[in-house]
């Protein structure tokens, strides 16, 4: 497929940078215009967390739990039996990780469709440290059956993620950075649920991602197209997985690399192993927080630091190619 | 909604009956539990036969009265009412409570049997989803169409989440919503109050903004005028406090926790042994406690 990106996209400094939680936040509001059984579930981050736009044009369609994730998750549940479509936002530790049991049995097992949003996810959080990090997210909800787990590139995508989702059945996570990361999709730019995104067409290896680690390695094969042909994949579902599109790309290529702001344990590269190792064994090297608890600091300390920022996926990527 | 004599005599028979289907049906699942489902028989037979406004062959009727079973554990005694209300639950499919390929799972399962209202088991969990259906129901301007009813444990009043929805009912001021506790002292490793105390539970409740009642939970016409009370109360949520004692009905389990998950044929045999609990029990339900000389 043909993507449209915004004009100079693998400029950086050219594009804009927004959050992505900001993207899922006015997505929610406009949703809501269309939508009259979508209701909005904040657990005192409504502003943060960018509930707040779709609170401030729908009060009354907005619920208000307070710090209280158990109950956040509860409600939800009572509401999607009822038949109205909830959408439950907060940040990414809590939202996932507090409740997962409640989410487990009231959404997950009754396959209720409820939508969750979250801000917060990754080192993408910065100086609040690893308490509100998360990097976890994707391996409790993908485990869970009947889930679908959306992690967005950026702000558009985010935008187009948290609509897209409320037409799906079952349980949705739509997963977002706090940070501002590069805009370089539009809106536009194609989006389906459940359709990974060749976005650069490469022969010698695979790389793919979710968030804004798509954005580095669009980058990346840039630099190395002298040595190297990189085919870009940007793997914004992670469940289910695309099998068709990444077996494709595999067959080309022969290997992968794969990048997140995310535990490596059990996230995206943890998915697209557990379906090529038992259909098409490859080469793979996963990069992401690397099963650890990290520290505070700015988002870009934290990147280069843990080698998540362009450069440092960089490095790993030519040392995987370099070693092989 | 008030009830006559009569209807009061036929509602004590059905309970009985419905203890008797228990008894039996627990014993052929070799597992499951006893006190509870003993204790809330008389509460399940007055609100499928007398309270609950509903339709056993229209089982998603919109405007039927919610009852949401938080402590999904003693849903064999709602599979045997509703067999008797006339659900689509036949006597021989009580029979197949817990094993493969039933309907009647060990804790509640929606996609199986739809009149559930929601899928429960794990403790905790079901007054917040009691609070998401009034908040629809809200949203709907329904709050005066039917009644949403939230049975709980006492056990269950120790988990974090049921408090977080204690202080959102409380703040959200619904209308037709009331919570009931079976207040049986008992859980799975003891005594509420040497476990973790629960008292003073309805200070507990009121400060939080609820209106609190307490009944006999054995009495069909306590049972009866105290909900009906309960419907009458404006813009608070209501907590009826149903003192049930476990095992009702069942000399040897009346009271004892150790009765709690276990079925007849497999509890503590210091009065009964295991290969005569069943037969026993029915025994003792037939003739009301050896009150008559013998029943069917
Ligand atoms: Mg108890």
């Amino acid at each position: 497929m043909d993507y449209k990106f915004q004009k100079n996209y693998l400029d950086e400094k050219s594009i804009e940078w927004k959050a992505m939680r900001n993207g899922a936040g006015i997505g929610m509001a406009e949703l809501g215009a269309e939508k009259e059984n979508m209701v909005v579930l904040g657990a005192d981050t409504t502003e943060s967390s960018r509930a707040h736009y779709f609170a401030e044009k729908f009060p009354e369609r907005f619920i208000q739990v307070g710090v209280a994730e158990q109950n956040l998750i509860g409600i939800s549940a009572g509401l999607a039996y009822e038949g109205m479509v909830p959408y439950a936002v907060t940040y990414a530790p809590f939202l996932i990780g507090r409740a997962w049991e409640p989410i487990r049995t009231t959404i997950a097992y009754p396959n209720n469709h409820v939508i969750f949003v979250s801000s917060h996810a990754g080192l993408a959080t910065g100086p609040d440290g690893p308490t509100h990090q998360m990097t976890e997210d994707v391996t409790l909800t993908r485990t869970l059956p009947n889930f679908t787990v959306i992690c967005p590139a950026d702000y558009e995508q985010a935008r187009l993620a948290v609509k897209a989702a409320y037409d799906l059945k079952g349980p949705v996570y739509v997963r977002n950075a706090r940070e501002n990361t590069p805009v370089f999709t539009t809106e536009k730019t194609p989006f389906e649920v459940g359709k990974a995104q060749v976005l650069r067409e490469g022969k010698d290896i695979t790389a793919m991602g979710h968030g804004y680690m798509v954005y580095w390695l669009l980058q990346i094969a840039e630099e190395l197209k002298k040595e190297v042909s990189i085919e870009v994949i940007n793997l914004h579902t992670i469940k289910p997985l695309d099998e068709i599109t990444i077996l494709k790309s595999i067959k080309k290529t022969g290997r992968v690399f794969f990048a997140e702001d995310h535990n490596i344990v059990g996230g995206g590269g943890s998915a697209v192993c557990e379906f090529l190792s038992q259909n098409y064994p490859v080469p793979i090297k996963l990069h992401g927080v690397m099963d650890e608890f990290t520290e505070s600091g700015s988002v870009k300390d934290l990147w280069k630091k843990y080698k998540l920022d362009k450069e440092g996926v960089k490095e790993i990527l030519w040392k995987f190619l370099s070693n092989m | 909604m008030s009830i006559h004599s009569e209807k009061i005599k036929v509602l004590e028979k059905k309970a009985n009956e419905i203890r008797i289907d228990l008894m039996k049906m627990l014993e052929e699942a070799g597992s499951g539990h006893s006190g509870g489902p003993l204790g809330m028989a008389d509460i399940f037979t007055a609100f499928y036969f007398h309270i609950l406004n509903h339709r056993p062959r229209e089982p998603r009727w919109e405007k039927r009265d919610r009852l949401i079973l938080s402590n999904g554990h003693i849903v064999p005694v709602r599979y045997v009412t509703m067999h008797h209300a006339g659900y689509d639950i036949t006597k021989e499919e009580l029979m197949t409570l817990r094993k493969i390929g039933s309907r009647l799972e060990g804790h509640p399962n929606i996609h199986r049997i739809p009149a559930l209202e929601t899928t429960s088991g794990p403790l905790g969990e079901g007054l917040s989803q009691a609070c998401g259906m009034a908040m629809a129901r809200r949203f709907r301007n329904q709050e005066h169409e039917y009644t949403i009813y939230c049975f709980m444990s006492d056990g269950e009043q120790q988990e974090g989440m049921t408090l977080e929805a204690v202080m959102f009912a409380g703040k959200q001021k619904f209308d037709n919503f009331i919570g009931l506790i079976d207040r049986n002292n008992i859980q799975i490793d003891g005594f509420t109050e040497d476990i973790m105390p629960l008292e003073p539970l309805r200070e507990k409740y009121e400060a939080f903004g609820w209106h609190v009642m307490e009944m006999n939970a054995h009495n069909i016409a306590e049972i009866v005028s105290t909900v009906e009370e309960a419907k009458a109360v404006h813009q608070k949520p209501v907590l009826i406090i149903a003192h049930t004692i476990p095992g009702k009905g069942v000399d040897f389990m009346e009271d004892d926790y150790r009765w709690h998950g276990v079925p007849p044929g497999a509890g503590p045999e210091d009065e009964v042994k295991r290969k005569d609990q069943l037969k026993e029990a029915l025994r003792e339900l037939r003739t009301l406690g050896g009150k008559i000389e013998h029943g069917e």
